[in-house]
C-alpha cells in the first residue's frame, strides 16, 4: 500500500493505530506486569503518537513506531525507570552454538504453556521485550533494531542471548520438577 | 563446511533471515546432519512455544472503547477543484504575509507545544486509575497537602453556590517544573487546573486568554507571579466561569 503524499492526512491514524491495539496491550503488560500500568501505558502511548503523528514520515514503518513510543515511555514509568535496558559486553558477543545438554525437543514436549510463561516472565526485561518482538510479533531483525534502537548485529546477538536465558530457566524448571516428584 | 560453524547461523535460518545462497546450503546439510537437523526442530519448537505463550494478555473492552476514542480525528475536508483557480492570488498574498506569519506561527507552534503537553496531562490523569493523589472536596485539605511537594503556595476559590465540584489534585510537572494539578468537576466533565510559577521564557509569555486547541478549551492567565491554565472538554463558558473564580481567589 503505496501513499502518494509524503504525509498521511491525520484521519487515518485511527485506522492505521487501532489495528495494533491487542498486540501493543499484550506488549505493554508483558513489560510493565501489571494491569493498570499497562493499561495507562497504551493509553499514553496512543495519546503521544496521535500528537506525534503530522512529523511520521510514511515509509518509516508505523508498527516499529508506535511499538518504539510505547518501549520510550514505559522507560520513563516509574516501573520502567527500576529496568536495566544496558547488557554489558553484548556488542562484542560471539555467537556461539549453543551446547546442547539436553535435545531443546524433549525439553519443550515437557514445558507446557505455563511453565513457558513464566520463564518469559522471569527473564530481565531485555532478553523478554526481544524474543516478544521475535516470536510473537513476527518482526524481523531490522523492524527490531528500529523498535529497540539497536544495530542488527545486536539484534542478532542480544536473541541468542535471550533464547539461551529460556532455555537455561526451562531447564532448571524441569530439573526442578522431577525434583519434586 | 562442519557442524559447529553452523550453530550460530541456526537462529537467522529459522527466523528466516539468513540470505538465499547460505539458506539453501544450510538447508543441504540439514537434510544430511540428523544432530543439526534436531537442533534446527528443538529451535522452531521453542518459537512455537513462546509464539503460544506469548499471546496472554487481553485488554478490557472499557480500554479499547476509551483508546479509540480518543484517537478519533475529525476528518478535514478535501480541498476541491476551484482551490486551483483560487491558488494563484491566494499566492501572492501568502508571500506577501509570510513575514508576518513567521513570527506568529513560531508563537502559535510554542502555544501549540504546551498546550499539547497540557492536554496529555489532563488525558493521562483522567485515564489512570488514580487521578489525583490527594482526595477532597474540600480546598483546605487539598491547598495544604501541596506544601513541601512544589516550590510556591496558592489560593483556590470557595465553590459554594458555583455549579464546580473540587475532586482533589496531584503534583505534575511542565518542561521539568513542578506544578500544581487540580480536577474540578462540571455537571459530569472534569477540567484540569494547573499552577506553575511563572518563569518569564519558556511558557509565561504565551498570549492570555481562551482558546480552542485539540479540541479542549483553555484559559491562561498570569497572576501574583503563577502561571495558571484551565483545561478541559466542557465550553468555552465553563473554562471562563472557573477561571473567574480563581482569578477571584488568587
Amino acid at each position: 500500500m503505496k501513499e502518494p503524499k509524503d504525509r498521511l492526512p491525520a484521519a487515518t491514524f485511527e485506522d492505521l493505530a487501532m489495528p495494533w491495539f491487542d498486540q501493543l496491550y499484550n506488549f505493554a503488560r508483558w513489560l510493565t506486569q501489571d494491569t493498570a500500568e499497562a493499561e495507562d501505558l497504551v493509553q499514553e502511548t496512543y495519546t503521544k503518537a496521535l500528537r506525534g503523528f503530522s512529523s511520521f514520515q510514511v515509509g518509516t514503518n508505523f508498527r516499529a513506531w508506535m511499538y518504539r513510543i510505547l518501549r520510550n515511555s514505559f522507560l520513563n514509568s516509574r516501573t520502567g525507570l527500576k529496568t536495566t535496558i544496558a547488557l554489558d559486553g553484548e556488542a562484542d558477543e560471539n555467537l556461539l552454538p549453543a551446547e546442547n545438554t539436553t535435545p531443546e525437543s524433549i525439553l519443550i514436549e515437557q514445558a507446557d504453556r505455563e511453565t513457558v510463561q513464566q520463564a518469559l516472565s522471569d527473564l530481565p526485561v531485555p532478553f523478554r521485550e526481544i524474543l516478544l518482538l521475535c516470536e510473537v510479533e513476527e518482526m524481523s531483525y531490522r523492524e527490531i533494531a528500529e523498535t529497540l534502537a539497536i544495530p542488527i548485529g545486536t539484534v542478532m546477538s542480544r536473541l541468542f542471548r535471550a533464547r539461551k536465558a529460556l532455555r537455561d530457566l526451562l531447564q532448571n524448571q524441569n530439573k526442578g520438577d522431577r525434583h519434586g516428584l | 563446511m562442519a557442524c559447529e560453524q553452523w550453530g550460530s547461523k541456526l537462529d537467522a535460518y529459522v527466523d528466516g533471515e539468513l540470505d538465499p545462497a547460505e539458506a539453501s546450503v544450510l538447508g543441504a546439510h540439514l537434510r544430511g546432519c540428523a544432530a543439526c537437523a534436531a537442533d534446527a526442530l528443538g529451535q522452531v519448537q521453542m518459537k512455537r512455544a513462546v509464539q503460544v505463550a506469548g499471546k496472554r494478555y487481553a485488554a478490557s473492552t472499557e480500554l479499547r472503547n476509551r483508546v479509540a476514542k480518543s484517537v478519533i480525528v475529525k476528518p478535514r475536508r478535501q480541498p476541491g477543484w476551484h482551490w486551483t483557480i483560487l491558488a494563484v492570488p491566494l499566492l501572492s498574498v501568502v508571500v506577501l504575509s509570510v513575514a508576518v506569519n513567521l513570527y506568529i506561527g513560531r508563537e502559535n507552534t510554542r502555544r501549540q507545544r504546551v498546550y499539547s503537553e497540557l492536554a496529555d496531562l489532563h488525558v493521562a490523569a483522567l485515564a489512570s486509575a488514580t487521578p489525583v493523589d490527594v482526595v477532597s472536596t474540600d480546598r483546605h485539605t487539598v491547598k495544604p497537602w501541596f506544601q513541601g511537594k512544589i516550590p510556591f503556595t496558592f489560593n483556590l476559590p470557595e465553590l459554594q453556590g458555583s455549579e464546580f465540584t473540587l475532586l482533589g489534585g496531584r503534583v505534575t510537572y511542565l518542561a521539568q517544573t513542578p506544578g500544581a494539578h487540580l480536577i474540578y468537576q462540571v455537571r459530569k466533565h472534569e477540567v484540569s487546573v494547573f499552577i506553575f510559577q511563572d518563569r518569564g521564557e519558556e511558557i509565561a509569555s504565551l498570549p492570555s486568554g481562551p482558546v480552542h486547541a485539540l479540541s479542549f478549551n483553555v484559559e491562561n492567565w498570569t497572576q501574583n507571579g503563577l502561571q495558571y491554565f484551565v483545561i478541559g472538554d466542557v465550553g468555552a463558558e465553563d473554562i471562563q466561569a472557573l477561571s473567574k473564580l480563581l482569578r477571584d481567589a488568587g
